[in-house]
Parts: C-alpha cells; sequence; structure tokens
C-alpha cells in the first residue's frame, strides 16, 4: 500500500503553462466549428460523445499565487487515530464530503474497503459485523443525503445496542461550497438528524479535537449498554494539510471494564432464586462472546433452573438440557422469580397483547412473582423514539451489564446453595432435562407436518439449511424468529456465540441481507461460513448488497425465503377485511410480490452472484444447497432462491 | 420471542372439548382447497394446514369436530379474524372443512432421516 509523500519539483506554474499550450492546440477545431451558421454566438453542442469544449479564458492568463500541491494531509492523520482504535474494515458509499479521507483511506491505510450501493447497506453491514467481531466497522456517508440514507439502519443498530462507528462528511464553511450540489448537502447541524438514535456524537473544529473525538466516540460506542455514534468531518478539516506541518498526538484508547452488578444486588437475586421453587431466567441480549454463553452455562447448572433465550443474541446452546426457550411462555407463567438478563421487552414478556377491536393487554405471571432484571440498557436512553418498551415494574433492577455481572451472581448463588438445597435443585434439574428433551422431539415431529408441500414449508426449508452447513464451520447471521417459526433454534445444535446474531433490533427491514454480509466480512477470516435465511422484501431493500457480497469476495450463502409477500403485513390487513367483512380478496393490494414474481436467481447473477432456483420442489431443495455450498467454501457468495410457504 | 396468536392457537386447540359430535355437513373438498387459498386460511395455517408458529394452529390430520371448527371461523377467540356468512356462506365453510379433513398427516419420521 502506497503512503503519500510530498512530489517535490513541481509547481502550479509550471503545469499550467503546459496545460496552456494544449488548450490552445485542442481549441483550434472546435473554435472554427463555432461558427456554424445559426450559431454565431454560442460554443458549439457536441455531437455523440466527445469531449466539452474547454474555456480558454479560464485554461490561460495568469492564475492567482495559490499551491496545488501539498506535502501533508489532515485527513492521513485522522487515518492514524481511526487505525490507532483496531479498525480494519469500512463499509461506505462514496460521497463529495469525505473526499479527503477516501483519498488517505486507499492511499494511505491498509483498511479493507466495502463497496456500498446504499448508506442503509454500509450501516446494516457494519451493524452485522460487529455481532460477530465484537468491535465496530467504520461507516463513511455524504453529508445530508449519506446520512438520511442510513438512518433507518443507525436506528437498528441503536435499537438493538450495538456499537456502529460512523463518519459523516459536511462542508460547514459557506464559501467553500463549489456547487448547488453541495450547498443542498450541506448542513448546520448534522447529527441532528440521527441524535435521538446515537449514543453520542461531535463535529470535530480541528485536528486535534477530531483525535479525541474520535477516541471519545469509540469509547463510548464500546460502553455498555453500545450504540452507534457519530463524528461529522467538516470537508476543508480532511482535504487540507495540517497547518503546523505536525500532527497532533494521537490520544490513547482507555481499555474498558464493563460495568457489573452491585454486589449487594446480586446477593439479593440470588438469594430470591435459591428460594424459588420455579425460577426462570430469560436470556435475550446477555451474550456478546462465547466466555457469555459458557457464563450462562454455569449459571443455570449452579441453580438447574430453566434458561429461555429470547433470540435477541445466540445466549445458550439449544441442545443444553436446561433450554427450554421452546415452552417459556408456560414457564414464565408458573415461574415464582423472573430474572431477566438484558431483556429487550420485559413487559411483553410477561403480558399477552390482545390484537382485537379493543386491544388489551393481560398478565401471564402470578400475581406475586418476583421480577428481577439486569440490563444495561438502564444506564442509558433517549426519550423520543419508544424503544424502551413499556414500562416493567422491578422487584429487583440491577443496572449493569448482564453478561459481566453473570460470575458474581453464580459465586452469590454458590456461598447459599447448602448440600441439601443442592440436591433438591438437581432434582428439578433432571425434571427440566426431561421436558428439554421431549421439547426437541416435538419440535422434530411438528416439522414433519408440511414435509413434502410445495410452496416449500419453513420446516423443511431451514432443516436442509442445516444438513447442507453442520459439517462446517457455520454462522447463522439473519433475523431467525417468528419470519422462519424459529426452526433454526428449535431444530439446530447451536453452541456458538456466532451460531446466531439475532434479529434487526429496531425491526425495520431492510437489515437481513447487509448485516448478513457484515457478519460474513468477520467471519471470513476464520474459514467459516456465514448462512442468511433471507426474507424476500428484506432483501428488495437494498438488494445492491449482494454485488457488495461479490466484489469483497464475502464467503455466504443466501437462501431466500421467497414467500412472495410482506407476509406479515397480508395476514393484518386480513384481519382488517374480515372484522369489516369485507373479505379478502383484495387484501394482497400492496402487499404481495407477485405479477410479477421476482426472479432472485436471475437478479443475483446479474449482480455477479452463483445462483439457483427458484426452487418449488422440495426434492430439489437439499442437492442445490450442496452445490452452493460447496461455492461458498470456495470464498465467493451463492444465493439459492426457495420458493415457501408464509411461515 | 413473543409469540402472540399462541393464547388463539391454544383456544382453538381447546375446540373439542366445547363440540358436539354430530357429522359434518357434507362438503366438497376441492372447491374446499380453493377456498382455504381464496379465502386466506393458508397465510397463518399454511397451505397444507400444516400450523405455524406464531401465527396458527395446525388443523390436520386430528381436525377438530366441525361445530367447534365452525364455531371459531364465526366468532374466533382472540385474534383471528372472523369468518361470518357474508364472506363465507356454510356451505363454503362446509367444503372448507371437508378439505381440511381431507389432508394427510405428516412425513414418516423414519423416512426424514435428516432431522434426526
Amino acid at each position: 500500500m502506497s503512503r503519500g509523500k510530498k512530489e517535490p519539483g513541481l509547481s502550479r506554474r509550471g503545469l499550467l503553462r503546459g496545460a496552456g499550450v494544449a488548450s490552445a492546440s485542442m481549441v483550434a477545431p472546435l473554435a472554427a466549428s463555432a461558427q456554424t451558421p445559426g450559431q454565431p454566438d454560442g460554443p458549439p453542442r457536441p455531437v455523440g460523445p466527445v469531449t466539452p469544449a474547454p474555456n480558454p479564458r479560464m485554461e490561460s492568463g495568469t492564475p492567482p499565487e495559490m499551491p496545488i500541491l501539498q506535502g501533508t494531509a489532515s485527513s492521513d492523520y485522522m487515518v492514524d487515530v481511526i487505525e490507532s482504535l483496531g479498525i480494519t474494515q469500512i463499509a461506505a458509499n462514496p460521497g463529495t464530503s469525505f473526499r479527503g479521507l477516501h483519498e488517505s483511506m486507499v492511499n494511505y491505510s491498509t483498511l479493507e474497503w466495502h463497496t456500498c450501493t446504499h448508506e442503509e447497506a454500509s450501516v446494516a453491514m457494519a451493524h452485522g459485523y460487529a455481532k460477530i467481531e465484537g468491535k465496530p466497522m467504520l461507516v463513511l456517508a455524504h453529508g445530508t443525503v449519506g446520512l438520511q440514507h442510513a438512518s433507518m439502519a443507525i436506528y437498528n443498530a441503536w435499537c438493538d445496542r450495538v456499537p456502529v462507528y460512523i463518519m459523516a462528511g459536511n462542508t460547514v464553511d459557506a464559501p467553500k461550497r463549489g456547487s448547488n450540489a453541495v450547498w443542498a448537502h450541506s448542513v448546520q447541524d448534522a447529527a441532528g438528524l440521527v441524535r435521538d438514535f446515537v449514543k453520542w456524537d461531535d463535529a470535530p473544529a480541528s485536528l486535534e479535537h477530531f483525535g479525541e473525538s474520535a477516541v471519545r466516540a469509540y469509547k463510548i460506542a464500546m460502553t455498555p449498554p453500545m450504540a452507534p455514534t457519530l463524528i461529522i468531518l467538516d470537508s476543508e478539516l480532511q482535504d487540507q494539510p495540517i497547518a503546523s506541518g505536525k500532527a497532533p498526538a494521537i490520544p490513547k484508547l482507555s481499555r474498558l471494564a464493563p460495568v457489573s452488578g452491585d454486589p449487594n444486588g446480586l446477593a439479593e437475586a440470588a438469594k430470591m432464586l435459591v428460594g424459588a421453587q420455579n425460577p426462570v431466567i430469560l436470556a435475550d441480549r446477555n451474550t456478546r462472546t462465547q466466555a457469555g454463553i459458557d457464563r450462562l452455562v454455569e449459571l443455570a447448572e449452579t441453580l438447574h433452573a430453566p434458561i429461555c433465550d429470547m433470540g435477541s443474541r445466540m445466549n445458550f446452546p439449544t441442545r443444553h438440557k436446561y433450554n427450554m426457550s421452546e415452552r417459556a411462555r408456560g414457564l414464565i407463567a408458573q415461574a415464582d422469580v423472573v430474572l431477566g438478563l438484558e431483556l429487550l421487552d420485559f413487559y411483553g414478556a410477561t403480558h399477552t397483547f390482545h390484537d382485537n377491536i379493543e386491544s388489551w393487554t393481560g398478565s401471564n405471571i402470578k400475581k406475586d412473582a418476583k421480577i428481577v432484571s439486569i440490563s444495561s440498557a438502564e444506564l442509558f436512553n433517549h426519550a423520543n423514539y419508544q424503544d424502551f418498551m413499556r414500562y416493567q415494574p422491578f422487584d429487583l433492577s440491577i443496572p449493569a451489564d448482564a453478561e459481566a455481572s453473570l460470575p458474581y451472581l453464580t459465586d452469590a448463588l454458590r456461598k447459599i446453595i447448602d448440600p441439601a438445597t443442592k440436591s433438591k435443585f438437581e432434582a428439578r434439574g433432571a425434571k427440566i432435562a426431561e421436558d428439554h428433551a421431549a421439547a426437541l422431539a416435538g419440535a422434530r415431529a411438528d416439522a414433519l407436518y408440511g414435509w413434502d408441500a410445495s410452496p416449500i414449508a419453513t420446516s423443511r426449508l431451514c432443516a436442509e439449511v442445516y444438513e447442507a452447513i453442520r459439517q462446517e464451520d457455520w454462522s447463522l447471521a439473519s433475523t431467525t424468529g417468528n419470519f422462519v417459526s424459529a426452526w433454526p433454534q428449535r431444530l439446530w445444535d447451536m453452541s456458538k456465540h456466532y451460531h446466531n446474531t439475532g434479529a434487526a433490533g429496531g425491526s425495520g427491514i431492510g437489515y437481513c441481507a447487509p448485516a448478513a454480509a457484515g457478519a460474513a466480512a468477520a467471519n471470513k477470516k476464520h474459514g467459516r461460513i456465514t448462512v442468511s435465511i433471507n426474507p424476500d422484501g428484506d432483501l428488495m431493500y437494498s438488494p445492491g448488497v449482494l454485488w457488495t457480497a461479490a466484489s469483497s469476495r464475502l464467503p455466504i450463502l443466501y437462501v431466500m425465503h421467497n414467500n412472495r409477500a410482506y407476509h406479515q403485513e397480508i395476514m393484518g390487513v386480513q384481519r382488517m377485511a374480515n372484522r369489516r367483512q369485507r373479505g379478502i380478496d383484495r387484501t394482497h393490494i400492496g402487499i404481495a410480490l407477485r405479477d410479477p414474481f421476482i426472479d432472485y436467481a436471475t437478479m443475483a447473477k446479474g449482480l455477479g452472484v452463483a445462483s439457483f432456483g427458484p426452487i418449488t420442489d422440495p426434492k430439489e431443495l437439499g442437492p442445490a444447497l450442496k452445490k452452493a455450498v460447496e461455492i461458498v467454501k470456495k470464498g465467493e457468495p451463492c444465493l439459492v432462491d426457495v420458493v415457501t410457504q408464509g411461515r | 420471542m413473543k409469540h402472540p396468536l399462541l393464547l388463539a392457537c391454544a383456544l382453538f386447540a381447546a375446540g373439542p372439548a366445547l363440540a358436539q359430535n354430530a357429522a359434518p355437513p357434507p362438503g366438497d373438498a376441492k372447491h374446499g382447497e380453493m377456498l382455504f387459498m381464496a379465502d386466506g386460511c393458508y397465510q397463518c395455517h399454511g397451505t397444507v394446514a400444516q400450523g405455524s408458529r406464531g401465527t396458527g394452529p395446525r388443523l390436520a390430520p386430528n381436525t377438530i369436530p366441525y361445530e367447534a371448527f365452525a364455531a371459531q371461523l364465526r366468532t374466533p377467540r382472540d385474534i383471528m379474524p372472523p369468518y361470518t356468512t357474508v364472506v363465507l356462506t356454510d356451505s363454503q365453510l362446509a367444503d372448507v372443512y371437508a378439505y381440511v379433513k381431507s389432508l394427510p398427516g405428516p412425513a414418516k419420521a423414519s423416512d426424514v432421516t435428516i432431522l434426526h
């Protein structure tokens, strides 16, 4: 990688003398053609693909005494700061407002660049990357327009409490805005657009200020509750040489120790759990690392209590004998202590919302059940957007990072579990293990219904995908909740933290395909296959990410869950039509993706991605997936279009 | 994961306890299949009534008695949309029931090795 160096011996005068000679020789024939009858005064209009005529007055004469070369670049210092944070990859769609940093990135840095075709894809890629890598990818966005494109994906990352590190260009100084486009793309307060759903932002006015703010933004993004942060980069600050000729020092990034729960609070929680007959533990955004999974296993095996993985992260091995995610609602209903670990929607977990003409909400829990929460979400919130969910009263709330707190909670449990209690807990554990085995057998039996149906059942879709990848090191990196009836969690043996990255956070459609590409960018160096069971409606938000996957050689298997509709919405409109007794024969309007059907395999080919399908016969699915996995193992993306049942 | 329709599923499954044991009216299964698709039953229950977690319970095999089936369609509990006689006549309802009753059971577990 070349590093920018000052080139001696060149001057603006010298360059312009050469340019003037060239201009004179090019002008002559065009000047002659300018004398065409009927067009005596204006310049000739180019016919066909010819270069427009140069303006001699602009290309000759005496230029002002202004430098044309620079020996230092402020944006080189910016790159040094960014690299000092350990950032190695960048996702961006290009933009004039960060051209200075862009040039430094490609000529002065070693960062791996993922060219994106939309800023929403850039941010969603960074979102998926961070869930695997545990640290941010850099996103660059262009002024007002780039940040507006990016905003939905930033909101998803905010709701999902994932660190995304964004820099957006802006031209602050009005006289420096050279065209109407730059004016339209400039803004007084760029970050104001997304300030409600980033954790922190700044607009540095100097390089020294940039250094401090860039490091501060990274630190804040990575401190639980993690979230996106944003630095606004003045275009002039990037483009100019370093005024003093000497770059400022790079501020040191602090090592972070996530905040763990108050010891007294954890001791009280332990006491409540040990005193309970039927405790249940609900883990949602608890786990970021493999250590987090191990810690939760240790807690479960100390308490011999059921764990329900609520799905926002891969929290607990699906085949562990105490995994009771399949029966979460029933366990919550009979629990005397409910412990939530980074539980996104505690109220939703303990209540049922009835979407009738007069909607109402009913409690699912016992009146005297004790509710305990350990969550870093309590440590930071904004007011405007309502992603904090309905208010859940707690008997004990411990505002702390749950993953960091678990060892201390387990220690507190061990201190008060005597041999008699331990024996009683082990008996409880044996019963839970039986129930777990029954739930797994039940899921396998359920999957047999509709096995040979066409469109292909989601149970078969997921079972065939697992069969194709299970001998590999794999990572499922797309939403796996209700869209495919949670079949991967029910049928697949998931034990690694990268086996399931969970959903979008803000339920904003358009997350899956680019987030999976970002996950693949992180998984690639491990030789790991990334899989996205990708909803069709989702892919259509930013299909260009398929080209990015091809361009960046990302080993990713896209399996289209092509139910040919925004299925969630078709059920909702159908419910309205039936309430009003109007029939449902028109409820597909505005929702169904048919007439014409979208041919995702052809679309993928056009974007440089190998593909199979559309597959409607379930017998053809397994062989197609096998071929697709062979392509992905060679380091390339591949897409298999599968026409599926709704859910 | 939240499953807002599970209560509806549970209530639907509880139907037999409320049902009479009268013989169902005769119905045209072929026409019922067309109605099952046209009237959107498949959206929540699947095209072969296999059911789907979070949207609608399995309807076949072991379909609940006709009276319970009809009661759930006409005056559904929880969030299933109501199918009144304005949008689905009694005759059509009988056809839908005949289609659901005609559906085969699941694949044989021994034939599906990849699930084990």
